[in-house]
C-alpha cells in the first residue's frame, strides 16, 4: 500500500442536534486523484470543510503527513501545504487576475511587512504569471477578476490555491455551474495537476469522475458507504442501490 | 483551457485606447504613483486657498483623522463607529502630558499617539472577531466606555469642562525658535507631522501588508484559505488606524489649546464616517477632500443659519445617493474613463 498523505479517523460533525458526519475514517494516498461522491445531503461538503480546515470536527482526528492537524486554523492549513477551492467561486473581484494570484503567492512569503514596496518582492510576479499560464489563463493577467467568465474565474481560483505550492489540493465541486465545454477543460486541468500532487475533489456528478480518478469515496447520510477503485465502486451493490439507482 | 480564449476580452488594454487618452492616462498614472508627494504638495499650498488659517489647520487635522479611519474602512472593509476614542485619547494623552506633567511638545505628541495605540489595541482585541453591524456596535460601545473613563477622571481631564490650558506659545524644534501663536507657523508645524504621516500611510498601502488588507477587504474567506491570518491582520490594521487618528487628536489638542470632552463623543465617530463617505472611501486623497467639504460646508452654513446641521445632512444624503464613490472617488472614475 502506498503512503497516506491525509488520514481521517472517526470524523464526526454535529450542527446542533443534526449529525452531518458520522464516524468517517478514510485515508488518502499520496499523488492519487481521489473523488468524494454521494447524493445530495450525503455530507460531502461537511466532510470537505472539515478536512480542508474550514471548521474543526466535533470529534475524531486528522493527520497530514503524519502530523496531527486536528483543530488547526484555516490559514495554518494553507501554510502546511493544504490548499482548497470553494464550491462557490471565491476570488478577489476588484483586483486584476495577476494581483489575485500574486497576493496568494505573497501569503507564503510576506504577511506583515509594512515597509517595503510590494513590487520589491521579486519573484512573486513571475511565479504568479507562471501559475496563470499553468491553468490556461496566460495573458489574462491585467483583466479585472470580476470581468472574467465563470469558467475563467474557477481556473483563477485554482491558480490561487496552487500558489501555496500545496502537496494536497482539495477542490469542492470544481465544475459547479460550468457549461459542458468549460467542464471538459476543467477536467483536463485537474488531471494535469493530479500528475504532480495529491488531488481530492468533491463531485456530485458521478459520471464525470469515474473516468479520471484512481480512488473513490462514497458518502451516504453522513457515513462512509464504500471506498475503492472506480471498478470496485461500480461493482458495489450498495452504492448502486443508493446512487446509481437514481439514474445518474 | 483553450475554449475560454473564445470569450471576447473587454477592451482594457491600451491597444484599444486612442492616442490622446493614452497620454492622459500616463499622466494620471504618474500622479497615482507619486500620490503621497502630490498630496503633501497640495497641503503645502493649502492655507493660501482657505479663507483663514484656523480652518486650514482644522481641515488638515480632520483630514489626517479621516485618513487613519480610511485604513480600516476603505482599505480593510471594516466600519468602526468608535474612532472618536482614538482622536480623543490622542488629544487627552498629549494634553494631560503638557498640562499636568509639563512634558515638552514632541514627547507630548508621542504620548498622545502611544495612548491612542494602546487603547486601539485593547478595543481591537475585543472587537475584531465580530463582523458587520456587530463590529460597528461593539466599537461604538467600547468608545463610549473610553468617553466615560475620561469624563470621570476629572482631576486629570477636567471632566465635563474639557481639558484647558494646553498652551504652547513657543517651540524650539531642532534649534529653531518658532512662534506657535502665529497661525501660519502653527499650520506648517502641524503640516510637518501630517506630511510624515501621509508618506508613511502611502508606504503602508504599497507594502505587502497593504496587499493583504486589500485581499481581506475583497474576500475574507479566500484570504484565509490563501494562508493569511485574517484576525491578526485586521487587528494590526485597527491598531495602525488608531495610531494615525491618535496623532490627529494630539495635534488637535495643541492647535485648540483645549480638549473638549466632545472629542470623545460618538458624534465625532459619526463625523469621520461622513467625511470618508463624502470624500470617497478607499481613495488616498478622499479623506482630505471629505474633511475639507464637511468643514467648509459647516463653516459657511453656520454663518447663514442656526439649523446648519439640517442642511449639511441634506447635502450628505444627496452625495451618498448620487455619488456613492464620494467626491474624489467620482472624480477619479471620471478621469480614468477609457
Amino acid at each position: 500500500m502506498t503512503e497516506l498523505i491525509l488520514e481521517a479517523e472517526g470524523l464526526t460533525k454535529r450542527f446542533g442536534g443534526f449529525t452531518a458526519l458520522k464516524d468517517v475514517s478514510v485515508g488518502f494516498e499520496r499523488n492519487c486523484l481521489t473523488a468524494i461522491i454521494g447524493p445530495n445531503g450525503a455530507g460531502k461538503s461537511t466532510f470537505f470543510n472539515v478536512i480542508s480546515g474550514a471548521f474543526p470536527p466535533t470529534s475524531g482526528r486528522m493527520r497530514f503527513e503524519g502530523r496531527d492537524i486536528t483543530g488547526l486554523k484555516q490559514h495554518e492549513f494553507a501554510r502546511m501545504g493544504i490548499a482548497k477551492s470553494f464550491q462557490i467561486t471565491n476570488i478577489f473581484p476588484h483586483l486584476s487576475a495577476l494581483e489575485n494570484v500574486r497576493v496568494a503567492v505573497q501569503a507564503m512569503h510576506s504577511r506583515f511587512d509594512l515597509w517595503r514596496p510590494r513590487e520589491n518582492l521579486t519573484g512573486l510576479i513571475d511565479q504568479a504569471h507562471a501559475l496563470l499560464a499553468l491553468v490556461g489563463l496566460g495573458g489574462h493577467g491585467p483583466r479585472l477578476a470580476r470581468d472574467m467568465a465563470h469558467g475563467e474565474q474557477r481556473a483563477l481560483e485554482i491558480a490561487m490555491a496552487l500558489a501555496c505550492e500545496p502537496r494536497l489540493l482539495l477542490l469542492d465541486e470544481p465544475t459547479a455551474g460550468m457549461s459542458p465545454e468549460e467542464t471538459k477543460g476543467m477536467m483536463e486541468l485537474i488531471q494535469r495537476l493530479a500528475g504532480e500532487r495529491t488531488v481530492v475533489l468533491v463531485e456530485h456528478k458521478m459520471k464525470l469522475v469515474m473516468g479520471i480518478c484512481q480512488r473513490l469515496i462514497v458518502l451516504h447520510h453522513g457515513e462512509l458507504l464504500a471506498q475503492g477503485t472506480p471498478d470496485d465502486i461500480r461493482a458495489n451493490d450498495e452504492v448502486r442501490r443508493v446512487y446509481l439507482g437514481q439514474g445518474k | 483551457m483553450s475554449e475560454t480564449t473564445t470569450v471576447p476580452v473587454t477592451p482594457h488594454g491600451p491597444a484599444h485606447t486612442p492616442a490622446h487618452a493614452k497620454g492622459r492616462h500616463r499622466f494620471y498614472d504618474a500622479i497615482a504613483r507619486h500620490r503621497a508627494l502630490v498630496t503633501i504638495g497640495f497641503l503645502f499650498v493649502f492655507p493660501w486657498l482657505m479663507p483663514y488659517e484656523a480652518l486650514a489647520i482644522n481641515i488638515l487635522i480632520f483630514g489626517l483623522y479621516a485618513l487613519g479611519f480610511n485604513l480600516l474602512f476603505g482599505y480593510t472593509g471594516l466600519l468602526s463607529f468608535g474612532h472618536a476614542a482614538f482622536l480623543g485619547s490622542g488629544a487627552y494623552g498629549a494634553g494631560v502630558a503638557i498640562v499636568s506633567f509639563g512634558v515638552p511638545f514632541l514627547p507630548a505628541i508621542l504620548i498622545g499617539v502611544l495612548l491612542a495605540t494602546v487603547i486601539a489595541a485593547i478595543m481591537g482585541f475585543l472587537a475584531i472577531r465580530t463582523r458587520g453591524i456587530y463590529f460597528a456596535m461593539v466599537t461604538l460601545a467600547l468608545s463610549q466606555c473610553v468617553y466615560y473613563a475620561f469624563y470621570q477622571a476629572v482631576d486629570l481631564t477636567g471632566g465635563e469642562n474639557g481639558l484647558r490650558g494646553v498652551n504652547i506659545a513657543t517651540l524650539t524644534l531642532f534649534g529653531w525658535e518658532l512662534n506657535f501663536l502665529d497661525p501660519m507657523t502653527k499650520y506648517y508645524v502641524i503640516f510637518a507631522f501630517v506630511a510624515v504621516a501621509v508618506w508613511l500611510f502611502s508606504r503602508l498601502l504599497a507594502s505587502p501588508f497593504g496587499a493583504a488588507l486589500e485581499a481581506i477587504r475583497e474576500n475574507e474567506n479566500r484570504a484565509r484559505a490563501c494562508g493569511y491570518d485574517v484576525a491578526a491582520t485586521k487587528l494590526a490594521a485597527f491598531v495602525l488606524s488608531g495610531a494615525f487618528c491618535g496623532l490627529a487628536g494630539a495635534l488637535r489638542a495643541v492647535h485648540l489649546s483645549i480638549v473638549p470632552i466632545e472629542t470623545l463623543h460618538y458624534l465625532t465617530s459619526g463625523q469621520v464616517v461622513m467625511m470618508s463617505l463624502l470624500g470617497g472611501m478607499g481613495t488616498f486623497f478622499g479623506p482630505f477632500v471629505g474633511a475639507a467639504m464637511f468643514l467648509l460646508f459647516e463653516d459657511m452654513l453656520t454663518l447663514l443659519t442656526v439649523h446648519w446641521q439640517l442642511y449639511l445632512g441634506a447635502i450628505f444624503i444627496i452625495f451618498v445617493l448620487f455619488f456613492p464613490r464620494g467626491i474624489w472617488g467620482t472624480l477619479l472614475q471620471w478621469v480614468r474613463r477609457p
